[in-house]
């Protein structure tokens, strides 16, 4: 342990509406906590620069899953083990579930938090891959009231974000259409469980006439934030299977992301292997 | 500042003078006196100073103290009862599924949590229940054993 707790202070109003006035009152100034997961890390590493934080953990305004006829609403504060055991998650967006299934152990999904994933924004989370191709909504809440954006649009640079210093992420919104879709998804890791992702790879498709009419691509690990692979998408968009659509998929690949060497991989190695967990999406859709 | 935080451990209800970013590893070390539960890596990574937070499996090094205000709390001391060894820790005896220590009382938490909800787990879903559980000496074999025996499924 290499902080003092002494030096921090840590209060937990207990409804929604404390939690967005205090920071209201001091936009910039609390640091929103909820399972920890990553949060205590760096403190317990002496290397939380906040000295204030709110928790969020246990408001019951943050921990609910809804679920209707036009979508699924995820509470923010909802666990990885909450979204592994809800039925309509593991039903209607498999590829979410998965990714859930996948993210740090037990412990940490019985902590970790969808919203808080989010909000860390890293560019190797397991989920946030998943959410892009379902295309997914953020419910921002601040004291000035809600608004929804697309996920896609969320992050704008290395772990920044469009949210006000105001603001937390609410819920999540989910539209149940994609049931006819082939759905994959592949992490690729050191091992099953805690290992951050060298990259993964989430993707949804369909063929109607042996062509592929639609597509949606989402990478992790493979540039400063997920990424949704537009331009490999048009490319793959009313084509039959091929040997070369597959080479021209690859290229355009290669051109939207920007991997890079650290201590879990190779941008090389990564960039060969997203290009097979391209194929091998892409020979699944097709068998 | 210090502020009092109510929880109740191993059925006793404890109040302690805290800083709510204490982790609550070190409250219940060095407050509570209970040093069952151990720290190893202090990420969240080894799993070692895994408890029962009304009922599910944390890492106590990532919990500040605050978030645990009025939960219910179960470390290893609070396993063994008056007529002895709790059945998860006489197959680890058993079995052979310990050897310096250090990661047991963890690995013994995963696995309560783990049959409590799934009493009868395949071999593949005790690898995922103890997978964030790290063991240095024992190449794993001997504690997948101890938690067969456990659910009353031994090899």
């Amino acid at each position: 342990m290499r902080s003092r707790p002494s030096e921090y202070e840590l209060v937990a109003p207990g409804k929604l509406a404390a939690v967005l006035d205090l920071l209201a009152k001091e936009p910039g100034v609390w640091l929103p906590i909820a399972g920890g997961t990553e949060l205590m890390v760096q403190y317990g590493a002496g290397k939380l620069p906040a000295r204030k934080l709110v928790s969020l953990w246990g408001l019951p305004e943050l921990r609910h899953i809804e679920s209707t006829a036009q979508e699924l609403l995820i509470g923010a504060g909802c666990t990885y083990t909450d979204l592994r055991n809800h039925p309509v998650v593991a039903q209607e967006f498999p590829l979410l579930a998965q990714a859930a299934s996948w993210t740090g152990s037990i412990a940490n999904q019985n902590r970790g938090t969808l919203g808080g994933n989010i909000v860390n924004a890293s560019p190797a989370a397991d989920s946030l891959p998943a959410l892009m191709v379902y295309e997914a909504e953020l419910l921002l809440a601040s004291a000035r009231g809600t608004r929804r954006i697309p996920y896609v649009e969320f992050h704008t640079g290395y772990k920044q974000t469009k949210l006000a210093a105001d603001e937390i992420i609410s819920a999540i919104a989910l539209q149940p259409r994609f049931a006819d879709y082939h759905g994959y998804s592949r992490k690729v890791g050191t091992r099953n469980a805690q290992a951050i992702a060298k990259l993964c790879l989430a993707a949804l498709g369909k063929t109607s006439n042996n062509k592929i009419e639609d597509v949606r691509l989402a990478i992790g690990s493979m540039a400063v934030t997920p990424v949704r692979l537009r331009r490999t998408e048009e490319t793959l968009l009313d084509q039959p299977y091929s040997a070369a659509l597959m080479s021209e998929a690859r290229q355009a690949m290669e051109s939207e992301v920007a991997p890079i060497d650290d201590i879990r991989s190779s941008a090389l190695y990564r960039l060969h292997v997203a290009g097979n967990l391209l194929q091998e999406f892409i020979e699944g859709l097709f068998a | 500042m210090r502020r009092d935080v109510s929880f109740t451990i191993n059925g006793a209800v404890h109040t302690v003078s805290v800083y709510p970013m204490e982790r609550l590893l070190d409250v219940l070390r060095t407050k509570i006196g209970l040093t069952g539960t151990k720290e190893g890596c202090g990420e969240g990574e080894c799993g070692s100073c895994s408890v029962l937070m009304n009922g599910e499996l944390v890492n106590s090094c990532l919990v500040p103290v605050l978030q645990a205000e009025g939960s219910t709390l179960r470390t290893i001391e609070g396993l063994a009862g008056e007529s002895g060894l709790h059945p998860v820790q006489q197959a680890f005896l058993k079995c052979g599924g310990a050897q310096c220590g250090i990661c047991t009382p963890g690995m013994v938490m995963a696995t309560v949590h783990l049959l409590n909800h799934n009493p009868k787990p395949t071999l593949e879903q005790i690898r995922e229940g103890l997978g964030g559980n790290l063991c240095r000496c024992t190449g794993y074999t001997r504690i997948f054993d101890a938690v067969m025996e456990a659910a009353g499924t031994p090899k």
